[in-house]
C-alpha cells in the first residue's frame, strides 16, 4: 500500500495522470451514458427520430474514443483525442444551436440537445476541458 | 420502487461526499481504509437497490421504461468500484477528485431512477 510516489522526471503530466484522471472518469461516465442512450433509442424505436438517434450514437463513439485515448496515452492517442474533442466541441455547439433554432429536426433528445441541458450542461463544458488538458500535455506525449 | 432505499443510498452518498471534500481540503490521498468501508456500505446499498429495483420492475403495473431503468440501476452500482479503483491508482488530490465525480454520478443515477419510476 505504501508504494513510493512515482515522480516523473519531466514536469509535464501524462495524458491520463493527474487532472487527466478526472477527465477519464467524466468521459467514462459520458461514454457509458451516451452508448446506453443510443443503443436503447436505436433498439427500441429507431424510426421515431433517426437523426437524433444517429447523433446520439456519434456522441457515444466520440466519448468512447476520447476515454480510450486518455487511458492509453502516447503521441498517437494525443492526436486522436484532439480530433475527438474537436468533433465533440463542434457537435455540441451545432446540435445545441439547432435544437433551439429548428425544433422539428429533433423529435427526440440527444446527449447534445440544448447544449447538454439534460446532463447539467456538462457536454458543453467537457470538450473544452479536454482541449485545455490536451494543450497542457502537448509535449509530454 | 420503495423511496426509502433511494433515501438510504443518497444519505450514504452524502456522508461519503462530506468525507471526500474533507480529504480534498486536507490533501489526504489515497483515501483511508475507513473511507473505503463507507464506500463498501454504499456499494451494498446500491446492490440491494439494484436487486430490489429489478424485482419491483417485474411486479409493477406502471409503464416504466424497463431497459433504461435497469441500465441506471446497474450504472450506479458499477460506478463505485471503478471510481474507487481510479482513486487508488492516482494517489494525489486528483484521484480524490475522481471520487467526487463518482458520487455525483451516483446521485445523478438516483435522480434519473426516481423520475423514470415517477414519470410512468
Amino acid at each position: 500500500m505504501s508504494a513510493p510516489e512515482a515522480s516523473t522526471d519531466d514536469a509535464r503530466p501524462r495524458l491520463g495522470a493527474g487532472p487527466g484522471r478526472i477527465l477519464v472518469a467524466v468521459y467514462g461516465v459520458f461514454a457509458v451514458a451516451a452508448t446506453g442512450r443510443s443503443l436503447t433509442q436505436l433498439g427500441l424505436d429507431a424510426g421515431k427520430a433517426p437523426l437524433a438517434y444517429s447523433l446520439s450514437l456519434v456522441a457515444a463513439i466520440v466519448y468512447l474514443v476520447a476515454t480510450t485515448c486518455l487511458l492509453r496515452g502516447g503521441r498517437t492517442a494525443w492526436w486522436i483525442a484532439l480530433v475527438a474533442c474537436s468533433i465533440e466541441a463542434v457537435g455540441v455547439l451545432v446540435v445545441g444551436t439547432l435544437t433551439y433554432v429548428d425544433t422539428a429536426l429533433f423529435p427526440d433528445k440527444t446527449v447534445w440537445s440544448h447544449f447538454g441541458q439534460g446532463y447539467g450542461f456538462l457536454p458543453l463544458v467537457l470538450p473544452f476541458c479536454g482541449l485545455v488538458w490536451l494543450r497542457a500535455t502537448r509535449q509530454a506525449s | 420502487m420503495t423511496w426509502w432505499l433511494t433515501a438510504i443510498v443518497l444519505l450514504i452518498a452524502a456522508v461519503a461526499m462530506v468525507l471526500t471534500v474533507l480529504m480534498l481540503v486536507r490533501d489526504e490521498s489515497p483515501p483511508s481504509d475507513r473511507y473505503f468501508v463507507v464506500l463498501g456500505v454504499l456499494l451494498l446499498a446500491l446492490l440491494v437497490q439494484a436487486i430490489g429495483g429489478c424485482v419491483a420492475l417485474a411486479n409493477t403495473d406502471r409503464d416504466v421504461e424497463g431497459v433504461t431503468f435497469v441500465a441506471y440501476l446497474f450504472t450506479a452500482l458499477l460506478v463505485v468500484p471503478v471510481g474507487a479503483a481510479l482513486a487508488l491508482v492516482e494517489r494525489s488530490r486528483w484521484g480524490t477528485g475522481v471520487l467526487v465525480v463518482m458520487l455525483l454520478t451516483v446521485v445523478a443515477c438516483e435522480a434519473r431512477l426516481h423520475s423514470l419510476w415517477g414519470a410512468a
